[in-house]
């Protein structure tokens, strides 16, 4: 019945889509498994397919354990974390392409951003809201995990690591703070500096290599921006890198309680 | 971790639910018969039948070599001779080694665990998770700047001077203690804690019942952290006195 109701139109695009789908080129694209495939049904082996051929999605399992979908036990915190990790960048790089790390432009780059960039300012906001939003998402997954006892065997050494993506959130917000060159930026983080020169020893030596001197000035704005986007976004991929993959090797999420 | 197949899993669960009916009938046919009572436990038929064959074989041997490949079992010799008497159902002569049971000799580790596919199940609450995410941060960006002051003046201090909002707990901590003791001794013992946390807790226990001294420091820990960074944020003025902002107003920039 449902035949006689198509007319010639849908037949045709119903031809095109075959053949499309068909083709080589479409084949070789769209992996086993893919919804965009000729003939995908919702089976056990597609939805296993899904994950395992997607470069992004393998990230997981095929499956986890039933307790481990639910909202209630992880709160999203450790993928929300990586998610506005995901978010800084993208809007860190439009960023990038309106800044000169010098005490003479850098604030005046952030102003014109700010004025005379279409979604500059929007952009602006973004990083520095979901910058907070990182640190404290990041904060409370590690509470979460602490309550639940998930740092507990096999997984001492991936809270490790956790500790030391959390102390490299902290020290790429800290870097940030300092770029836009305005009085709050240079104070805060000269307080924040003064704090590390109390370092038994070589504090003083601390504070000069990171500062690029004894005071703060256009050589601490550079060697922050390499910092803030080169160098501690390379070292906390790394670790970000590890501390997935350990909890994939580590059993899955641990749980349930 | 091997997991497995739920299809199979419900299999076995089946077969172990028909087994336990079966056993619960008077006679059931024992296959876990060890050696010595075993005598008792083979069907008649089968012992005539091993007493036949063993008798041929001995006949076999003291005529000596009449089949040059005979097998020493007598299997195959007795296969030559017109009746077989040996001859189980189907022609075969066949012969019980032994039962193992599952785990004795396999190392099953993995108890079956009840699982969903990532897809849809978690990717679906992944993506609406971080769709609300990235709303929340657009919409809050929409309608709050960050904030831009004036241009950096190191001959300009502004009063009172706070560090980023996650390091207010330490600079609160300094007007407590010696600098060498707010600044680098209480948040490096924090952090090395911290970072020990799993070392020191031998608890293997995941259960909060069980937990309640972790916990209970973990909480401690978490909550003055969260106490020294609100007086720090809201409640210290300039000069670093303790104000209260309903009254003063907010010393606090994000």
């Amino acid at each position: 019945m449902a035949k006689t109701m198509q007319n010639k139109g849908s037949d045709k695009l119903k031809d095109l889509t075959d053949s499309v789908q068909g083709s080589q080129a479409w084949n070789s694209i769209f992996r086993p498994g893919s919804i965009f495939r000729k003939g995908y049904t919702d089976s056990p082996r597609n939805r296993s397919y899904v994950i395992m051929n997607s470069v992004l999605y393998h990230l997981h399992p095929v499956k986890v354990k039933r307790h481990a979908v639910k909202v209630s036990y992880t709160l999203c915190l450790g993928g929300l974390s990586f998610f506005l990790f995901i978010l800084l960048t993208v809007t860190g790089i439009f960023l990038m392409f309106f800044y000169r790390p010098t005490a003479a432009q850098a604030w005046n780059d952030i102003y014109t951003l700010q004025t005379s960039v279409t979604f500059g300012l929007l952009v602006r906001n973004m990083h520095r809201w979901s910058a907070h939003l990182m640190v404290l998402s990041v904060f409370l997954h590690m509470a979460r995990v602490f309550y639940h006892g998930a740092y507990k065997p096999p997984r001492e050494f991936n809270w490790v690591i956790g500790i030391v993506l959390l102390l490299l959130t902290l020290l790429l917000s800290f870097t940030g703070y300092l770029l836009p060159w305005d009085q709050l930026a240079l104070w805060a983080v000269t307080v924040g500096t003064n704090m590390m020169g109390y370092t038994p020893v070589f504090g003083n030596q601390v504070r000069f290599v990171l500062l690029g001197g004894s005071e703060i000035g256009t050589d601490t704005l550079l060697r922050w921006y390499v910092l803030h986007v080169l160098m501690l976004p390379f070292v906390i991929v790394i670790f970000m890198a590890i501390h997935f993959w350990r909890v994939r090797k580590d059993g899955g999420i641990s749980g349930p309680l | 971790m091997t997991e497995i197949p739920e299809h199979l899993r419900k299999r076995a669960e089946e077969a172990r639910a028909k087994a336990a009916a079966a056993k619960a009938e008077p006679e059931a046919p024992a296959a876990d018969a060890a050696p010595s009572e075993a005598e008792s436990k083979i069907p008649a038929h089968l012992l005539e039948r091993a007493k036949a064959a063993r008798s041929k074989a001995a006949g076999a041997e003291a005529g000596a070599g009449e089949s040059v490949t005979a097998a020493p079992a007598g299997g195959t010799a007795v296969a030559t001779a017109a009746p077989p008497v040996a001859a189980g159902p189907g022609g075969h002569t066949q012969r019980l080694l032994t039962v193992v049971k599952s785990g004795s000799i396999q190392d099953v580790k993995a108890a079956p665990q009840d699982k969903v596919h990532v897809w849809p199940h978690l990717l679906s609450i992944e993506f609406v998770a971080a769709l609300l995410c990235i709303g929340f941060v657009l919409i809050f960006s929409i309608f709050v700047n960050a904030p831009l002051l004036e241009l950096a003046d190191i001959n300009k201090t502004p009063n009172p001077s706070k560090a980023p909002w996650y390091f207010l707990g330490l600079q609160e901590m300094l007007s407590m203690f010696h600098p060498m003791v707010a600044g680098v001794l209480l948040p490096g013992i924090g952090m090395g804690g911290l970072m020990l946390a799993p070392y020191i807790d031998k608890n293997p226990s995941n259960k909060p019942e069980d937990r309640k001294f972790a916990i209970s420091l973990f909480t401690i820990f978490m909550m003055s952290c969260a106490v020294l960074t609100i007086i720090g944020s809201f409640f210290r003025g300039p000069g670093q006195l303790f104000v209260f902002p309903w009254a003063a107003g907010l010393f606090f920039e994000l």
